[in-house]
């Protein structure tokens, strides 16, 4: 569904306001519309205070990690002479997602004025928006916008004219969905290859240049202004009862999906009246097969998992999955999943930085077996093999690309066994479908 | 949309296999070296210039040579093998001439279930490239898979250059090439 399009009365549009909206784009245009409100507020006030009010709000990082937003800003410790980094992780490349693209192409000031707001409150002068090379139009959207701010001294050497220094640059990234984890993005910003560090030390003692340094996703950076405008107590109220998960989150919806596209809702939205009201169920004659909630590398849910769901973090631990980065992607009852599941499998293989033997060798060896079992040449054997792979690749890594892989196999061999079993004794696909060699 | 050189532009030198015995012409000349000293004033350390440099290679030649590789070494105090290492790790670097339109199709899982194999067969047999990174007899077009574009609610997204177009189907392949200059 492209721009612009009538937000569904049950979404809460709050980051997806102006989405589809040109005027939005321009800095004049951003602050009709109250923007910069917030951080010329910010800078009145002491980081302290803006960190205590993101904990109070109950933020937590849209990336997919959901850690508290206001507890990893307070681990920056203010006065300690060392020149202190935020990075933006806008390197996208989770497969289901694209939110952050949206905030970027529609509306590049509040990311902005986030990441702003953000680097005073954690004793950053400089910080580093990190998009993914393949993003054209965002980066564009957002060069000009960086380049209008400074032009009108938002940011730079004497932010809103409080003599507070705050650079913000645009770094383009050169295609590697492994440098939208976090070490891997500060190697990849620092001019290296994107390997996953070790970690400790974390970031906020030792990370882009070995400085202390936060990562901060784009929906979250762009959240930060409607919380100091409006107040804690209103985010977290924007929440259906659990306190842990609090305020609108940006769902992308794909696949064999009616209305596939960005939808806002209040976190606790019941996940069947998402699919079926707001994203207008399965297309004509089709029943819906399968969910992948999170972005691919959450576990897959059946239907019924799904329909159960409520939508925030503690709801979708609750049945079986995680809510991830909120890329919600949709089979129906036309699609082959071992086809899928072996698709997936491959992406991680190509997305595999190859530094760890799980990650090299699990990565590659389950993807040839799940072709192989898609082409009809598997064996029952193969199954075990799978889950004992995929045992092997969980908890081992530096970072958790070689989890992700292995979390669709397990939750698919699991949840949809009788297909793969059908591929196996019947020497063939029963849907007619290839995986592609 | 659009901006920036398509990687076919034939107007520098060091591209094409016509020019081996031709002597290497700097990238970073003029206005290009500027652009360079702009850029590492951002950054507190000159690697840190590394991915931007490479990219303004691409932009200049259409593709990132050994000898570009050195060149961009030399500038940022890095050795060639150092900087041939970042180039490899990344997907979007080409490390050969590729066609004056280079064609990306996503075919990731949410594409490929609305139909992405189908786009990547329409664009091999339009282009006349017969197979995926091949570039076509009259050097107009190369054509890959890529993995997970970012837009997987506009399947298929395609990337033609700098062009960033979504909801492709086969269908509409054959008038997608011909709106192409």
């Amino acid at each position: 569904m492209g721009y612009p399009h009538t937000s569904h009365p049950k979404e809460t549009p709050v980051l997806s306001q102006y989405f589809g909206d040109p005027g939005a784009r321009s800095l004049d245009g951003w602050k009709q519309r109250g923007g910069y409100r917030a951080l010329e507020k910010a800078l009145g006030m002491s980081p302290a205070d803006i960190v205590n009010e993101v904990k109070e709000s109950g933020l937590r990082g849209r990336g997919g990690a959901g850690f508290p937003t206001g507890v990893k800003w307070s681990f920056m410790k203010p006065g300690d002479g060392k020149p202190h980094y935020l990075c933006v992780n806008a390197d996208e490349s989770e497969p289901g997602t694209f939110k952050d693209r949206e905030i970027m192409r529609w509306t590049p000031h509040a990311l902005i004025e986030g990441a702003a707001i953000g680097a005073y409150a954690i004793g950053a002068e400089t910080c580093y928006i990190y998009i993914r090379g393949e993003f054209t139009e965002p980066l564009r959207v957002m060069n000009a916008a960086v380049k209008e701010a400074y032009a009108a001294g938002v940011i730079g050497p004497n932010a809103m004219g409080t003599g507070k220094r705050i650079d913000v640059h645009v770094h383009k990234g050169a295609g590697a969905y492994i440098c939208g984890e976090e070490t891997a993005l500060m190697n990849s910003l620092e001019g290296k290859r994107g390997n996953p560090r070790i970690k400790p030390p974390f970031p906020a003692v030792a990370g882009l240049f070995g400085k202390p340094t936060t990562i901060n996703n784009v929906e979250t950076l762009a959240a930060v202004p409607h919380i100091l405008n409006r107040g804690a107590a209103w985010y977290k109220g924007m929440s259906r009862g659990n306190p842990k998960s609090t305020g609108t989150k940006l769902f992308s919806v794909c696949g064999n999906v009616a209305k596939p596209g960005n939808y806002e809702v209040e976190m606790g939205f019941p996940f069947k009246e998402f699919l079926y009201e707001l994203c207008g169920g399965p297309l004509p004659g089709r029943r819906f097969k399968a969910i992948i909630p999170g972005g691919s590398s959450v576990p897959i849910q059946t239907v019924e998992e799904a329909e159960a769901t409520v939508m925030d973090y503690e709801g979708f631990i609750a049945q079986g999955t995680m809510l991830g980065s909120g890329g919600v992607i949709v089979f129906d009852d036309s699609q082959c999943m071992v086809k899928h599941i072996a698709r997936l499998a491959r992406f991680y293989a190509h997305e595999s930085c190859a530094q760890c033997t799980q990650c090299r060798e699990g990565t590659a060896w389950t993807t040839r077996i799940l072709e192989r079992i898609e082409r009809g040449h598997g064996t029952m054997a193969d199954l075990d093999t799978l889950l004992e792979l995929a045992d092997q690749m969980t908890g081992k890594t530096i970072c958790v690309l070689s989890d992700s892989c292995a979390a669709p196999i397990v939750s698919g061999i699991k949840k949809f066994r009788s297909e793969f079993e059908a591929h196996i004794t019947g020497k063939r696909c029963p849907m007619g479908a290839t995986a592609a060699a | 949309m659009g901006g920036g050189h398509a990687p076919g532009d034939t107007s520098h030198g060091d591209r094409g296999h016509a020019h081996h015995d031709a002597p290497y012409e700097p990238v970073f000349v003029g206005a290009v070296k500027d652009e360079l000293t702009e850029i590492l004033g951002r950054y507190p350390t000159k690697m840190a210039a590394l991915l931007p440099a490479l990219w303004i290679v691409q932009r200049e030649r259409g593709w990132v040579s050994d000898s570009a590789m050195a060149e961009v070494a030399q500038l940022l105090d890095l050795t060639p093998a150092y900087v041939k290492g970042v180039v490899t790790f990344y997907t979007m670097y080409h490390q050969h001439p590729v066609g004056k339109y280079f064609v990306q199709v996503c075919t990731t899982s949410p594409c490929g279930a609305c139909g992405a194999e189908k786009v990547v067969e329409a664009f091999l047999k339009h282009t006349g490239c017969g197979e995926l990174g091949a570039t076509s007899p009259d050097g107009r077009y190369t054509v890959i898979e890529v993995e997970c574009l970012g837009a997987c609610g506009f399947a298929t997204p395609v990337m033609i250059n700098e062009e960033f177009i979504e909801s492709v189907t086969a269908d509409k392949v054959p008038e997608l090439l011909t709106q192409l200059p």
